[in-house]
């Protein structure tokens, strides 16, 4: 399985790489009864470092929302470990959650509550300090202070999708999961919150797990992709020299021959 | 354990409050629609035994605590199915929070929430109909002390079947006080029931409390044997609520139902 040496996106050859902000060993979950029920992650390793932005790609059903699951301390391996800012998210879950925050279309925050409330009552979840200013900021950042006292409810998916993407950064988390962040949002906000997400991953040192079906957008603001098929990381490179890699001409094209013939990869091997 | 993510789900609730009067409303309203169906049929009650039998601290006074109880229970159930009707397992469970303070959060909540009622019951059964707490003496804080702990206990069970058997659930939670009525000797004493459901009361604290405010509304003595094993026994359950949460949390995470809760079921 493809786990090398930690990579990092802005690593010199002067100073030695940090170490990961998430690392995943020999992750395996296992729904149902042992010999049957369906093994949907299986053993798979890989690590994210700070700054560095790792997309996880896969056709659905591929293992994608229950890796992150895992890593959201909301599902329990079956096997493996998982380790956030070098904290074991097994043993001291608390502490190793407060290090992330994640954003994800099938997770919108309660409607029912004010964007400046939602903000409120997760910044107390997340042990955020200063709360006022750390409010403006992520306001301004996503444009959101129009919104502040609007119910989330009320505001379009692409809107949500901000509120979300602020909720998500709120505590400075050191791993940002985003499972489909742009997946309802239209094309020049896209871009935008792209933009932005790469901005404070670099500035922060934030490392992002970032999974997509926008291959536009994972070559455009991804470090490193790493293909997962039937539960199993079956490729890994750059996102922009890998196509060439396995002969295809774009990301997609190399997605779509993964996502057809992912038992058959030994005959795309360069 | 953190306050303030403690303090977290009570604010949270306050918000809804606040911009929310179909929520505001329940918290007085059905106590005491209560407290005056039952304030005038302790009046006519009275009206028609010659006795020296005082119905309104015996019976509409039982009838209070035992809203009060319900109220605690409601409280608990009712912040934690913010969380299911607002499809928000997800976004509250990968937060760093822990079990024991999740559940600190739904009681803090709980208690604010059923003082609001408490109060308003107060109020209208001593300016209503003369009701005064005088008569408990210095039993009253206990009692209401014990049907607090099994509000909570019963409260923190609710949520736990509904966690198990999804949101439908919701609907196995609301009988559960009336359910409990017959056995917690709310409204008669413990030797009108036949032997079998005497037993199955005993187990119930509240049983022991309303045998307890009639003995003292009476002029008898209460057995502070009788009090302790309820507090015993209200502890207990909270303790065992506790551990059936605990449990059937660790199934939801185990088996990924948190993740997916609105499917009801994984399997």
């Amino acid at each position: 399985m493809p786990d090398a040496a930690p990579h990092h996106p802005r690593a010199t050859h002067d100073l030695p790489a940090p170490p990961p902000v998430l690392r995943v060993e020999n992750l395996r979950k296992h729904y149902g009864p042992i010999h049957a029920g369906v093994e949907a992650v299986r053993g798979i390793s890989f690590h994210v470092c700070p700054g560095e932005i790792v997309a996880l790609l896969g056709i659905n059903g591929a293992g994608k929302t229950t890796t992150i699951s895992m890593i959201l301390g909301v599902l329990e391996p079956t096997a493996g470990s998982i380790t956030i800012g070098g904290i074991s998210l097994a043993h001291h879950r608390s502490r190793a959650l407060a290090c992330t925050n994640f954003a994800a279309v099938y997770a919108p925050l309660p409607g029912n509550l004010t964007v400046y409330q939602n903000l409120r009552v997760f910044a107390l979840l997340y042990g955020v300090h200063n709360f006022p200013a750390r409010l403006a900021e992520v306001l301004d950042a996503f444009d959101l202070h129009r919104f502040r006292d609007t119910k989330c409810g009320l505001l379009s998916s692409g809107e949500q999708t901000r509120v979300g993407l602020a909720k998500a950064m709120l505590n400075r988390p050191r791993i940002l999961l985003l499972d489909e962040p742009t997946a309802s949002i239209d094309p020049a906000s896209a871009r935008d919150i792209r933009s932005l997400i790469r901005d404070f991953a670099r500035r922060t040192h934030t490392g992002v797990l970032w999974t997509s079906h926008n291959m536009y957008e994972v070559e455009e603001v991804c470090d490193r992709v790493m293909f997962l098929s039937q539960g199993e990381i079956i490729l890994e490179g750059d996102p922009r020299s890998l196509p060439a890699q396995y002969g295809k001409s774009t990301l997609e094209e190399l997605f779509i021959s993964v996502a057809r013939e992912p038992l058959d990869l030994g005959a795309l091997q360069p | 354990m953190n306050l303030a993510r403690i303090l977290a789900l009570p604010l949270r609730q306050l918000y809804l409050y606040r911009g929310s009067a179909a929520r505001v409303v329940p918290l007085f309203a059905w106590v005491t629609i209560d407290m005056v169906l039952w304030g005038f049929m302790t009046k006519f009650l009275g009206s028609l035994a010659h006795t020296s039998y005082r119905f309104v601290p015996a019976l509409l006074g039982a009838v209070l605590f035992f809203d009060f109880m319900t109220r605690v229970m409601q409280g608990v159930t009712t912040a934690f199915f913010e969380d299911v009707w607002s499809r928000n397992f997800l976004n509250v469970f990968a937060t760093p929070i822990t079990m024991p303070e999740y559940i600190s959060g739904l009681l803090l909540t709980s208690l604010a929430t059923s003082l609001v009622g408490l109060g308003v019951m107060i109020a209208v059964a001593t300016i209503g109909f003369g009701l005064n707490f005088a008569a408990y003496g210095a039993m009253l804080l206990p009692f209401v002390l014990v049907l607090f702990l099994t509000g909570m206990a019963l409260g923190v069970t609710a949520i736990a079947i509904v966690l198990r058997f999804g949101p439908a659930a919701e609907w196995f939670v609301w009988p559960i006080p009336a359910l409990l009525a017959p056995f917690a000797c709310v409204y008669y004493p413990l030797a009108t029931l036949p032997a079998p459901m005497q037993w199955l009361a005993r187990l119930l604290p509240p049983s022991y409390v309303f045998e307890g405010m009639r003995a003292v509304v009476s002029g008898h003595s209460f057995n502070g044997e009788l009090l302790t094993a309820a507090f015993a026994l209200a502890i207990l359950y909270i303790l065992l609520a506790y551990w059936i949460f605990a449990r059937v949390f660790r199934h939801a995470v185990q088996t990924g139902l948190i993740a997916r809760y609105s499917a009801e079921t994984v399997s």
